[in-house]
């Protein structure tokens, strides 16, 4: 049998297999799609019509401030609820050997042998674009297998988590106590895309300055028109203007409410599920789910485009003898990297051109 | 190439497992950080875990290699039990089990009956237990 009908032959199964509760292939898609193996972009395709049942919830905040013992007690409680729930922790990786030492999946003592709570990790191995779109379509395995709520864990404080985060419907903020510092860099990005502020750890000394500090920054996001589409009908950004829901503007807000909790005793993580679900009903009676879902599929759109553009442009190059020697006349100054952009590109834009004349 | 976005990153995925009640991890810890340092994603599953639970990380992570780091004496229970989970879940085909550890002489060929690829006793050098992973990992699709 050759590989390729054996390859074939295998791939449909791996989706079947899937969607029939196997959770082997689960881990199978999900490593296909790590890898970006050939054929990994047809089974992520596939999984499309199964997905969109699932409430994703994004965990983020600052490098300690208990994330990953915070999703096992999520996890645990979801369990007592009845519902699956599946978990992916990103952790980052070596940027020299490209190793990681992925530490998360450490804290997961509650759901021992409990294959419903499937945890997977997750490294950054290098491209932050690459990440969220292996995020992304890791989450829709997960949901089309059926789990019932999906925590995607960030690795920590920073500009890539943002883009992480909005493959979630909630994005919970983590936020350490006396971290006054901290805070203040919370507010250049994580501030911004935070649903749920949840001051961890609130036994310790200065949890509730920090609440404090943080109930503060949120209302002046509130006042600060550009944080909040949706808000005020004047001098709303464009997005406000196209969501055509101006009336009843204040039952239309979410203000981000901040809790309390001490993830380790587990103690206010019923309270923070219930508002996860009160911000999901929100999200829903708004019809923001919807326009949520909308950005993600247009960002994804975006993002393959990209991919796809930029391998044809790989190709093109090679074809071309690859990068060195256009390296080698820029540096003699013959042409300039502007120049060989144009000429590159050239022949793709007439392409494009003539079919569009058609 | 930089231009292209979309080869192919085959990384090999490594759980380096503490079973039972054995409460020694350095040199789970050394062997994590030579693997990460090697470029495989290591996960490391902390210490006093069950062979259940071991199994549970191995198939949700769907690891390339598993590698049971034992000082207690209790393999012969537990290695097997490890090795069963994995074929309930059809994992034992393609995970390369591997362990480390104090390892008797007399038990070695047991070990390797019930599925565990090679031991590396006191004496094995990381290069070594490296360069295995690498030539005994599963092709995989």
């Amino acid at each position: 049998m050759t590989d390729a009908s054996e390859q074939s032959a295998t791939e449909p199964d791996l989706i079947d297999e899937l969607l029939a509760g196997k959770h082997r292939a689960l881990a199978r898609v999900i490593t296909k799609i790590e890898n970006r193996s050939p054929g990994y972009r047809e089974l992520v395709s596939r999984l499309h019509e199964h997905t969109g049942d699932a409430q994703v919830v994004g965990i983020t905040g600052s490098p300690g401030a208990g994330k990953s013992t915070l999703v096992d007690k999520m996890a645990n409680a979801y369990r007592e609820q009845g519902l699956t729930v599946g978990v992916i922790a990103i952790d980052p990786s070596s940027p020299f050997t490209g190793g990681a030492v992925l530490g998360d999946r450490i804290r997961m003592a509650s759901n021992v042998g409990d294959m419903d709570v499937f945890f997977r990790s997750m490294s950054a191995r290098g491209s932050l674009g690459g990440l969220s779109t292996a995020t992304t379509d890791a989450v829709k395995a997960l949901d089309a297998f059926g789990k019932d709520r999906i925590i995607v864990e960030t690795v920590g404080a920073g500009q890539n988590e943002v883009d992480i985060v909005r493959t979630a419907d909630t994005v919970a903020v983590l936020v350490p106590p006396s971290s006054g510092d901290d805070v203040q860099m919370l507010k250049a990005g994580i501030l911004e895309i935070g649903d749920v502020f949840l001051v961890n750890k609130a036994d310790l000394d200065g949890a509730n300055r920090t609440v404090m500090e943080l109930q503060e920054m949120v209302r002046m996001r509130e006042d600060s028109p550009r944080f909040d589409p949706g808000h005020h009908g004047a001098e709303a950004v464009p997005d406000a203007a196209s969501n055509g829901e101006d009336g009843g503007e204040s039952e239309d807000d979410w203000e981000p409410p901040v809790l309390e909790a001490v993830a380790k005793t587990g103690e206010g993580v019923d309270e923070f599920l219930d508002t996860l679900d009160t911000h999901h009903e929100w999200l829903e009676a708004t019809g923001k789910l919807e326009e949520l879902a909308r950005e993600r599929y247009a960002e994804e759109i975006r993002a393959l485009l990209r991919e796809d553009v930029n391998r044809l442009v790989g190709t093109e190059l090679r074809n071309r003898g690859g990068i060195e020697s256009y390296v080698d006349s820029v540096l003699a100054k013959e042409t300039d990297p502007y120049a060989v952009a144009d000429d590159l590109l050239e022949p793709l834009a007439e392409c494009v051109e003539e079919r569009r004349g058609e | 190439m930089s231009a292209d976005g979309e080869q192919e990153q085959r990384t090999i995925r490594c759980l380096v497992a503490k079973v039972g009640l054995d409460g020694h991890d350095r040199g789970a810890h050394v062997i994590a950080r030579a693997f990460r340092d090697a470029g495989f994603e290591v996960i490391y599953s902390g210490l006093h875990k069950s062979p259940d639970e071991i199994v549970q990380a191995a198939v949700q992570e769907d690891v390339d290699v598993l590698g049971i780091s034992i000082l207690s004496g209790a393999h012969n229970t537990l290695v097997p039990k490890i090795m069963d989970g994995l074929r309930e879940y059809e994992a034992d085909e393609d995970t390369l089990v591997i362990v480390g550890g104090i390892v008797p002489e007399d038990d070695r060929e047991g070990l390797k009956e019930a599925g565990v690829a090679e031991i590396f006793g006191p004496g094995a050098t990381m290069d070594e237990t490296i360069e295995f992973v690498r030539e005994n990992v599963h092709e995989r699709e």
